[in-house]
């Protein structure tokens, strides 16, 4: 026997992001500082969609010379090579070596490039007013929520290993203009993820009366 | 909502914000400039992205895509993006993405090739490669026309453009070891390289062209002599034995020197580039003056001509003043006398004439006449004689026999004729031959037995003497019974002595007892 629950929202009430206080807006003004903490407060993050998008759309942008641009450039005894992304998928793809190439690939290429999709998705139906697989669309954001970080872990080895192979005059290792791009959207996707409301999700499922329990 | 408000009195109120004034979130300036960046990044790229070219190789061999780098004076210039067969299947092709600025590089005559390790005579090159792979090596044109089609040489270029320096050109008919780098010396000093050779037409000559480096290319004129120093020349002279080389490498690989005869007093200008020269195929050659005014002449042998043949020298009193450039043999059937006539060149500016002025023709050719007239009269005669003992090569000389039969020059015949005589050649001959016979002659056979019982009878009389030796010997041994003898003899002289000293002694001191005897002796 399921019940529609009533949103905070709903009663003209404001839930402090930061501690959690219940708070009402001043009279007139749809934000305010929370008078607990004085964090910003509002009844959903402010331009959540729309800052989301614009996080997205650069990350999107990053993405493009991220893998076009090559990432580590090689200088050894036999010559200089410069590397992209996909390039290192596919130097590292050997019998024995292609868990590594995996690795790369998946945490270079593909998460990436889903974490981007997702947030695309997650826009489009929060926009659409989708109630539809809302638990489905909330875990997906988790998911990137929490892999989102560890993208950076590339960029770490690459900078780690441009600091320490400094070999001169027999091999040296030094960042490409790709790292740059790579780094941006993994910094940008985490910042897009930071300012998704998640509540939108389910907010058209209020509105609309979906029963749970 | 204001009703909900007083039934929930516990919950604070926010603390106001004022209003925003823009609609739009100042956030989408991150994308603006995240595209900006890209747009910028994606500009600077395209536009430091050089021309893009074609080359065509023989074989891909060590070339890689994206890898193999072109490189200009150890400067990369561009990289191979990607090799791929020709249609035929009989070459590759390569397109290559050049370095922005290369524009002017990529001319008509603009050369390219792999640099590999490479070992040939001369240089060993290429040996980085062995470690960095291949890589395009290239020379930049001087031509104005741009391309971006080239074809690939199969060789590195032996002379870089941009030494100083000029060609030359030497023709030869015999190639012996040269080859493209072999080096060229000048006073044992390498400076320069074969860059090229090519076979004419005919397929009889070469014609190479040779590089010659500043600032040596100064010491090539118009009269300089280039000639092959390869290997060893070991001449045995009479002041012993002279080994000539350029350098070790060139004994191992060959080599083209060159030199200026110092006895010209002229100072002669330096030649121009692509002047052609005579490789000549040995120092000696190069050095013999080439004859400026020969006059063939000829002289009759009725002697057998054997070991002359068409090139041996023509000497006036051991000075060649020509050589040999023709042997016939003829015989006149009325007399059935054989002769060969032998044509001879001789080149009178040899014999150290020098002609002053400008005289014409008619009067040098009245000066020669009375020269040569004047020699004859003085008894000039050509003679057959053996130039070399071990090989029995002849020569044509000429001496002055003064008890020789007066002649004179027959200036209307043609070739002029020159008088001969007889060469001491057969003479020798006879002499020697009448030598052996006396030998032969000789009771050598007679002599042989007489001498074997002489020595027969030698032998006898010695094995007497030693007979008597031995006889003298053992008489003469001390421990022979003549010696025994004669010791014991010696002795009793002694003794006989010793007594007879008593026996003056006591005389002396008793003379009376000549006459009374001893005393208290009884009498």
């Amino acid at each position: 026997m399921g019940v529609t629950p009533a949103t905070a929202m709903q009663y003209g009430l404001q839930n402090c992001g930061s501690c959690g206080l219940l708070s009402w807006p001043v009279p007139g003004l749809a934000e305010g500082h929370c008078p607990r903490c004085a964090e910003p407060v509002a009844f959903r993050k402010r331009d959540s969609i729309q800052r989301t998008w614009a996080f997205v759309i650069a990350a999107a942008v990053c993405y493009i010379p991220a893998n076009l641009l090559p990432v580590l450039t090689t200088t050894t005894a036999t010559g200089t090579d410069s590397d992209t992304i996909l390039q290192g998928v596919i130097l590292l793809w050997s019998p024995t070596g292609w868990p590594l190439s995996l690795i790369v690939l998946i945490a270079s290429i593909i998460i990436p490039s889903a974490k981007i999709a997702v947030l695309v998705y997650l826009l489009i139906t929060v926009q659409r007013g989708s109630v539809r697989i809302n638990e489905q669309r909330i875990r997906l954001f988790r998911m990137v929520e929490i892999i989102g970080r560890w993208s950076m872990v590339d960029v770490f080895v690459d900078t780690f290993t441009a600091a320490l192979v400094q070999l001169q005059p027999l091999m040296s290792v030094e960042p490409g203009p790709g790292l740059f791009f790579f780094a941006m959207v993994v910094v940008l996707t985490m910042l897009a993820v930071e300012s998704f409301d998640r509540r939108l999700i389910w907010d058209a499922a209020s509105e609309q009366g979906v029963q749970y329990g | 909502m204001a009703d909900e408000r007083t039934t929930l009195p516990t919950v604070p109120q926010s603390r106001g914000l004022s209003p925003r004034r823009t609609p739009l979130s100042v956030v989408w300036i991150i994308p603006i400039v995240a595209a900006a960046l890209g747009v910028w990044v994606a500009v600077t790229r395209i536009l430091s992205e050089g021309p893009e070219i074609i080359i065509t190789f023989a074989s891909a061999e060590g070339l890689e895509a994206g890898k193999t780098k072109i490189n200009y004076k150890g400067v990369d210039v561009g990289t191979i993006t990607k090799i791929r067969l020709s249609e035929d299947h009989m070459r590759v092709i390569a397109n290559a993405q050049m370095a922005p600025k290369t524009e002017d590089f990529l001319t008509d005559d603009t050369q390219f090739w792999v640099v590999r390790p490479r070992i040939s005579g001369a240089t060993i090159s290429g040996l980085s490669t062995l470690i960095s792979g291949s890589y395009i090596g290239m020379e930049i044109g001087k031509s104005k026309t741009s391309k971006r089609e080239f074809i690939a040489l199969e060789t590195p270029p032996v002379v870089s453009e941009g030494v100083p320096g000029r060609f030359f050109v030497l023709q030869t008919s015999n190639l012996g070891s040269l080859d493209i780098g072999t080096p060229l010396f000048f006073r044992h000093l390498q400076v320069g390289q074969i860059a090229s050779y090519r076979l004419d037409k005919s397929g009889r000559n070469f014609t190479m062209r040779v590089f010659v480096k500043a600032p040596y290319d100064q010491y090539v004129n118009p009269n300089t002599r280039f000639w092959q120093a390869s290997g060893i020349d070991v001449q045995l002279s009479a002041s012993g034995l002279s080994v000539r080389t350029e350098s070790l490498l060139s004994i191992l690989i060959g080599g083209v020197a060159f030199e200026t005869p110092t006895d010209t007093t002229e100072v002669l200008s330096p030649a121009d580039a692509e002047a052609v020269f005579t490789l000549y195929s040995s120092r000696a050659e190069a050095y013999e003056p080439p004859p400026k005014h020969p006059q063939t002449y000829q002289v009759i042998f009725k002697e057998s001509v054997r070991g002359l043949l068409p090139g041996a020298p023509v000497e006036l009193r051991g000075i060649k003043i020509g050589q040999v450039t023709d042997i016939r043999a003829q015989i006149d059937f009325k007399t059935a006398q054989f002769s060969v006539p032998v044509t001879i060149e001789l080149d009178p500016q040899r014999l150290g004439v020098e002609v002053f002025g400008q005289p014409s023709p008619a009067e040098l050719e009245a000066a020669r006449r009375r020269v040569i007239d004047s020699l004859v009269a003085h008894g000039v005669r050509g003679q057959l004689r053996t130039g070399n003992l071990l090989t029995g090569a002849a020569l044509v000389a000429f001496d002055f026999f003064p008890g020789a039969k007066p002649v004179s020059v027959d200036w209307s015949q043609k070739p002029v004729q020159l008088p001969t005589i007889p060469g001491d050649l057969q003479v020798t001959e006879r002499k020697v031959e009448d030598i052996v016979d006396k030998i032969d002659q000789m009771p050598f056979t007679a002599i042989g037995d007489e001498l074997k019982n002489a020595l027969g009878q030698l032998n006898l009389t010695l094995a007497s003497a030693r007979g008597t030796f031995n006889t003298a010997d053992s008489m003469i041994s001390p421990d022979s019974p003549q010696a025994q003898e004669l010791s014991s003899t010696l002795m009793e002289i002694s003794r006989m002595a010793r007594s007879l000293r008593v026996l003056a002694d006591y005389l002396e001191q008793h003379p009376e007892a000549l006459i009374r005897g001893k005393p208290g002796e009884p009498k």
